[in-house]
């Protein structure tokens, strides 16, 4: 749903006679490629549009940047090498799976150690919890409970 | 004239919603109540004048007064009356007067249903509103006026409306999805409300809870009619792109997905009270903060506006005093005693605060990934890209992590329950989902996926939790035969949410997983197979539309050599703009789509062709549909019927109450 | 009052200053990669000439590269610019992005030309080395033959003063020599 406020395509940057659905037809030498081909074609960023893939997007330099994927694939270059070559020229902009680096180790830690410390905050909380279930719970405090209330006030 | 008249009667609306915002809160706090008795009146006085203007400004557009910047920028002579109607909310003005105009809709229904709550408690809440109203008002009139004139030089037409939102889609999906964005305000509102009046108890929960469900399943709608729209409309066949403006509708339902369990909890037990209210204040939050993101072009999207730093500042400040001014209030006003109520670690209320644990991590992650390009660029740190491969990376391992406690938590009991009771309920559903996918796998014609048996176990056992518990709920009782009266709006709408969620993590899973997309040119006569399924180009034509000229072709698909159906793509081309449109032809069933997507003519009576195979994708939708309705249903509840002030709090929890 | 009810507000005020940073950044601009590197080798054709041309031939430095192509609306703009600026001595070559080298050699003939040479770059092989994702666009090659700077659209007489002048110390300001030079 790459329009949630598509009413916001007022100002759009989708220039003139550009949303039409990019299709090519490539002819691959495997389907394996054909399917390596799509994938990396959705993961790589065109560097002039708004917010779009090389795959979907109308952009000159899009179309450029697929047929050196094509180009490449079809040589038997492997995706690390290929994902290298876009990034030498292009940055770490184009990679939409950001690679490993030393900014990116929260982005890819966060989900994980928001996980961990949420779960063990709640453990915590849930012990402490549970340790007054029982604690209200016993016979004997409820009788004592009982007794205080029967006692005639001084 | 009558652009004038909108202008004025926004104008006076502004007025009121000051009014509403100051005088109702003043009364709040000397207890006048003649100054408090005017809340309901000045939301509705609010409502109305928003509506003139609304009004006001949709008979320009139906009038084709060019005269008028946003008519002249966003319609056409020739768009057909219901796109012209339409097109009002179709750009950056008209959709804020939408916006205000649901507001103070939602406004009027809270003074309407609230006539039982004590009077100052709907003063208060119907004041905050009025101040959030007044922020937009002023928003509205002060940067973004929707009735500016082009005059002298009136333009002899419009521009016209962009294509992609010239589809019946586009007509109620903002709309919805305002309600959604904008119903938020009523618990916020709430919240706010009980935190001033010190009051905040099961009471208060009882209160905002039946507007979370209806607003939270407005959003749910919404959010899906727009995943729908974009499937066909814009020939990728693809439903959700984490854009950056997707994604600032995404967070308010997911954090509205926290609040509305985390409501249950509150309501039923008295407990999580502070917890509540900061989600409450978080879920209207993010829909301001998506607002902003999407207004101030400090995000690249597809949609966002053209950047303007001056409304960008404007919706900045105003969130600021919004959220800081609530969050600040929380600090000071939320109750810092936890509640005595106990309750084990193997209870109900535990499982609902997993629950909120993944929808808060969730929420948080999506809003990680959609500032992290921010983030490293305010720091100089380079530009970076976050995208679908990350967020389905951190997202999908969430939603699987949600789902084993989902089939649980409908079964499970308030304050203490037992894992040997879970296991006893569950069992059988638990052994069955097992089979079946374990028969899946090896009765499936195509090669064993791992990824699609993971989503039918944890649907499955979702699912049949969700029917277990329904079942138990029927039987269980003195007499014999079903007690079709036990299941309650309550429980019927929280089940319908559930197999909802079901339904939509597998159809995720197998679109995802089970597509099969072909790129090719084809010529007239030319046929091509796609799994069972053949298609063959058996002609060219074509058609004139009312604004566009479309070619057309013409698709008999087969299957095994049976006729299934005729599909028509087109590629229009607008006659105002230039622009040029794909037009998908889909034949949609319940278990596989047909998509055909035309590109570019290549040479003699051929195109290049998209053709799609997509098992299962109506799955997402039937299943938002039944999530969105399943919230919606629950307001029907008895409890909800009227809200006059009564002892909410059942004091314990041997009753396994619908939540 | 705990101090721990304070986390959220603290949050948000993180956000928010965050936020208000976001609305003076460019999302859109976007740095060159190759930046810091020598320029990318290569074997092209010369424009006018027609003999295979390396990177041996951008030999005076420093330089500025442009990116035109005649397809390239805003590059007829910034043209008369370029002439001024060669005119002041500064070396230009170009890279004749993705065109058609007959018209490439009319544009030059009919509105003068800036360039020490041009590298006839037909395929846009050299201009993805470069990291080149439309037109024009111009680089900085400082004295060691390394790529210095990159400047995306048209490039004017402020832009120039502004993010060039590391590299070029024009003495007077063109326009007072030359009138109104520049973007039109």
């Amino acid at each position: 749903m790459r329009a949630v406020i598509f009413v916001l395509l007022c100002c759009s940057p989708w220039g003139a006679s550009s949303t039409w659905a990019v299709i090519e037809t490539y002819e691959f030498s495997s389907p394996d490629l054909e399917r390596r081909y799509h994938a990396l074609s959705q993961e790589l960023r065109c560097p002039k549009c708004q917010n779009q893939n090389i795959a979907d997007s109308n952009a000159p330099i899009a179309r450029d940047l697929r047929v050196v994927l094509y180009e490449q694939l079809q040589a038997g270059a492997s995706d690390d090498e290929i994902l290298a070559f876009m990034v030498a020229r292009y940055g770490e902009f184009v990679r939409y799976r950001p690679g490993m680096d030393r900014n990116t180790v929260l982005l890819w830690a966060a989900p994980g150690l928001l996980l961990v410390l949420g779960a063990m905050g709640l453990f915590a909380h849930f012990r402490q919890r549970s340790s007054q279930v029982h604690a209200a719970l016993t016979d004997s405090e409820k009788s004592e409970i009982e007794r205080l209330l029967q006692e005639p006030r001084a | 004239m009558i652009p004038e008249l909108g202008h004025v009667s926004l104008i006076i609306a502004f007025v009121l919603a000051i009014g509403l915002a100051a005088v109702p809160m003043w009364g709040a706090l000397r207890r006048d109540i003649a100054a408090m008795n005017t809340a309901p009146s000045l939301a509705v006085g609010v409502t109305v004048f928003v509506g003139i203007a609304f009004a006001l400004l949709a008979v320009s557009f139906l009038q084709d007064d060019f005269s008028v910047a946003v008519v002249a920028a966003n319609s056409n002579s020739l768009l057909p009356p219901i796109f012209k109607f339409s097109a009002v909310w179709g750009n950056h003005e008209g959709s804020l007067l939408l916006w205000v105009l649901i507001l103070s809709g939602w406004m009027t229904a809270v003074a309407y249903f609230s006539r039982g709550l004590p009077l100052v408690m709907v003063a208060r809440v119907l004041s905050v509103m009025g101040m959030v109203a007044v922020g937009f008002l002023a928003f509205s009139l002060l940067t973004s006026n929707p009735f500016e004139r082009l005059l002298p030089n009136t333009p002899l037409d419009g521009n016209d409306l962009n294509p992609l939102l010239q589809d019946p889609g586009l007509i109620i999906h903002p709309p919805l999805l305002y309600m959604g964005y904008v119903g938020l305000s009523v618990p916020f509102a709430f919240a706010i409300a009980a935190l001033m009046g010190g009051r905040l108890d099961a009471s208060w929960a009882r209160w905002s809870r039946p507007w979370t469900n209806v607003a939270w399943g407005f959003l749910s709608l919404g959010i899906m009619l727009g995943s729908w729209w974009a499937y066909y409309e814009l020939g990728w066949g693809g439903w959700w792109f984490w854009d950056p403006v997707e994604n600032a509708s995404f967070m308010p339902w997911l954090m509205g997905a926290a609040l509305v369990h985390s409501l249950a909890v509150t309501e039923k037990r008295g407990v999580f009270r502070s917890w509540t209210v900061l989600l409450a204040i978080f879920a209207f939050s993010l829909s301001l903060l998506g607002t902003f993101l999407v207004r101030s072009g400090v995000l690249t999207s597809v949609h966002a506006f053209a950047a303007d730093p001056e409304r960008g500042l404007f919706i900045l400040i105003f969130l600021a005093l919004v959220v800081g001014g609530s969050l600040l209030l929380y600090a000071l006003r939320a109750p810092s005693v936890a509640s005595r109520v106990a309750y084990g670690a193997v209870s109900r209320e535990s499982l609902l605060m997993v629950n909120n644990l993944v929808f808060i991590v969730s929420t948080v992650v999506v809003l990680l990934g959609t500032l992290f390009p921010l983030i490293m660029d305010a720091f100089s740190l380079g530009k970076y890209s976050v995208g679908p491969p990350y967020f389905n990376a951190v997202f999908v391992p969430l939603m699987a992590l949600l789902m084993p406690f989902m089939a649980v938590g409908p079964l499970s009991r308030w304050r203490e329950d037992s894992a040997r009771r879970w296991l006893h309920e569950l069992l059988v559903p638990g052994l069955g989902v097992m089979v079946v996918a374990a028969l899946l796998g090896l009765l499936g014609k195509a090669a064993f996926n791992i990824w699609i048996a993971m989503a039918v176990l944890l649907s499955g056992w979702v699912a049949l939790g969700v029917i277990k518990d329904g079942w138990r709920r029927l039987s269980s009782g003195m007499t014999s035969g079903l007690q079709w009266r036990r299941l309650s709006p309550s429980f019927l709408g929280m089940a319908l949410a559930h197999l909802g969620f079901a339904g939509v993590v597998l159809g995720a899973v197998v679109v995802t997983q089970e597509s099969e997309e072909h790129d090719l040119r084809m010529a007239l006569g030319d046929s091509e197979l796609l799994g069972a399924y053949r298609f063959e180009l058996q002609s060219l034509g074509q058609q004139a539309g009312p604004n566009y000229l479309a070619d057309q072709a013409v698709f008999e698909v087969s299957r095994n050599g049976e006729p299934i159906a005729i599909l028509v793509p087109e590629k229009r081309r607008y006659f105002a703009s230039g622009q040029i449109m794909t037009e998908a032809a889909i034949d949609a069933s319940l278990w596989r789509d047909l998509y055909i997507a035309l590109g570019e003519p290549i040479g003699d009576n051929a195109w290049a062709v998209r053709l799609q195979y997509k098992p299962m994708v109506r799955w997402l939708w039937l299943g938002s549909l039944m999530i969105g309705f399943g919230a919606l249903v629950t307001v029907f509840d008895r409890r909800y019927r009227s809200q006059a002030v009564r002892n909410p709090v059942p004091q314990t929890g041997a009753k396994a109450v619908a939540s | 009052m705990q101090a721990k009810k304070f986390i959220p507000l603290l949050a948000f005020v993180v956000l928010a200053g965050l936020l208000f940073r976001g609305l003076s950044i460019d999302p859109s601009e976007l740095p060159a990669a190759r930046l810091g590197q020598p320029f990318p080798e290569f074997s092209q054709p010369e424009l006018s000439t027609g003999r295979e041309v390396s990177v041996e031939a951008l030999a005076v430095r420093p330089a500025l590269v442009n990116v035109w192509a005649t397809w390239c609306y805003s590059c007829r703009v910034e043209h008369p610019y370029l002439i001024a600026l060669a005119q002041q001595g500064v070396p230009i070559y170009g890279l004749n992005y993705k065109d058609d080298s007959a018209k490439a050699r009319e544009w030059l003939t009919q509105l003068g030309d800036p360039y020490q040479l041009n590298i006839a770059d037909v395929e846009g092989s050299v201009g993805l080395d470069l990291g080149v994702y439309g037109a024009p666009e111009t680089y900085v090659l400082d004295a060691d033959g390394v790529i210095a700077h990159r400047h995306v659209g048209v490039l004017s007489e402020e832009v120039f003063q502004r993010d060039f002048s590391p590299w070029f110390s024009l003495g007077a300001s063109l326009s007072e020599i030359h009138g109104e030079v520049g973007v039109e």
